[in-house]
């Protein structure tokens, strides 16, 4: 297993690389918008990884209540942290592009919204696992991901009628992808997703070193002899 | 299933008769919801008109504040004396203790809301061009939603640090599509320019699926240790 982290890191490297010359050179330049539509090849393939991550998360997250495992539960908290940062990558992309394309920076439409507020309910996720005392957190951590998921189809319902009420924001037309752009995206997609692997991989060997220190260092604490303490303790009355 | 009704009445008894003697939770609501008001009112200036648009969002948003001053008190007298260990290893099913919180904090906060509704209308002016009716059911509904998972996640929140800064950091995420739903519904019967029947529909789901979920996970919060 130790041997093909490696071959997945090159892979990630060179899928990368390819993927940016794809989308900053091989993909046409877009009629209306030009060169600014190729932030599309980021924020697309990022947001699609984010969720694919919240719904690792979400599964991780049952299967720690279900049987208790530890590593589901770190396959929730790596998940969610890459998620997270996938997720303000979108966030942060879109606004980019859509000032000069819309004229605005950020509009209330279904799936802007339904990100930010996946965004908020992964943020208040990471808060909590950062603010329980240790013992608790996968428990909690899981029941929030599980109120999480079960809120995102009342959010969508929400926020799609919200929306056929007001007046909806001009969006470029749908149209048909080139072929040669939809290649593109999907090359990023596969390289963003490779790299998130990648992250999360790492993570969760550095998240399971952390908990064997851990382990490690309370056994210790509990095994230790108390000589050397009575020792000091014993020069301190002599001095 | 009578043993989990009494201890649900005995638990609730409870809370209320100590809230009836302290005042604690209502005073500290009551207040914080009218300084919330008066706030609102001096930075937004509306007209009678104005405020009829964002009356419902003004509203739920001082409720939805003071239900967490009340709901951060909720789970705190629990834990003096071990109450709340007591209870874990007695045969009491957790869910009754749950519903029994819940219905608490149900009951303060349409008091609550009871005593603040005159405020608002003589404060900004209101009046109902829909049909009024809908009003209690909206509130109701939207009561039920935010104390069901406030509770929930006071709970959640007695196991970490800072707890009290924790509560709105959980709630208030969850909560966006419910709190969308009062608002709109509310202000679409104060306007009376179109039906609320959407989103009160929208708000029984949001209640009917937490309180589920609730129902389901409150076991595992419980005996977190």
């Amino acid at each position: 297993m130790k041997r093909v982290f490696p071959i997945l890191a090159v892979l990630t490297g060179v899928l990368l690389s390819y993927a940016l010359y794809q989308a900053l050179v091989a993909a046409p330049t877009e009629q209306t918008m030009g060169d600014v539509q190729r932030i599309f090849y980021y924020h697309v393939p990022s947001a699609w990884t984010a969720f694919i991550l919240f719904f690792i998360n979400f599964f991780a997250s049952v299967a720690y209540l279900i049987w208790r495992n530890p590593k589901a539960d770190m396959v929730a908290l790596v998940t969610a942290e890459v998620g997270v940062v996938f997720c303000t990558v979108v966030l942060v992309t879109g606004p980019i592009w859509a000032r000069p394309v819309w004229g605005i920076w950020w509009t209330w439409d279904l799936r802007l919204t339904l990100t930010l507020v996946l965004w908020l309910i992964y943020v208040s996720y990471l808060v909590l696992r950062r603010f329980s005392s240790s013992g608790q957190t996968p428990l909690l951590a899981a029941v929030l991901a599980v109120f999480g998921a079960l809120d995102v189809p009342l959010v969508y319902f929400s926020i799609w009628f919200f929306r056929t009420q007001h007046p909806q924001p001009v969006v470029g037309g749908g149209g048909s992808l080139d072929p040669r752009m939809l290649h593109a995206l999907l090359i990023n997609w596969l390289a963003f997703s490779c790299f998130a692997a990648l992250v999360c991989w790492s993570r969760y060997r550095l998240e399971a070193l952390r908990r064997e220190v851990d382990e490690t260092m309370a056994l210790e604490a509990l095994l230790e002899p108390r000589a050397p303490q009575t020792k000091t303790s014993r020069s301190g009355i002599a001095g | 299933m009578s043993n989990a009704a009494g201890v649900t009445r005995a638990t609730l008894d409870k809370d209320l008769r100590l809230e009836w003697r302290s005042k604690d939770a209502i005073n500290s609501m009551l207040f914080f919801s009218l300084l919330v008001v008066v706030i609102f009112s001096f930075s937004f200036d509306p007209t009678a008109e104005e405020s009829r648009r964002i009356a419902g969002g003004l509203v739920w948003v001082a409720f939805l504040f003071a239900a967490v001053v009340a709901l951060n008190q909720t789970w705190a007298r629990e834990l003096r004396n071990q109450v709340l260990d007591a209870y874990r290893v007695s045969p009491a099913p957790p869910n009754s203790l749950f519903m029994a919180k819940v219905m608490g904090n149900f009951i303060f906060v349409t008091v609550l809301q009871a005593l603040m509704t005159p405020l608002f209308i003589v404060f900004y002016n209101l009046r109902a061009l829909g049909p009024a009716y809908q009003l209690p059911i909206v509130a109701a509904l939207g009561t039920w939603a935010l104390v069901v998972n406030g509770t929930f996640f006071a709970a959640m929140s007695l196991r970490t640090r800072s707890r009290e800064i924790m509560l709105p950091l959980l709630l208030f995420p969850i909560s966006i599509p419910a709190l969308l739903a009062m608002v709109e519904a509310t202000g679409a019967i104060l306007t009376g320019e179109f039906s609320a029947k959407f989103w009160i529909v929208l708000l029984a789901a949001y209640d009917v699926v937490f309180t589920i979920a609730s129902l389901f996970l409150f076991g595992f919060v419980l005996q977190a240790e």
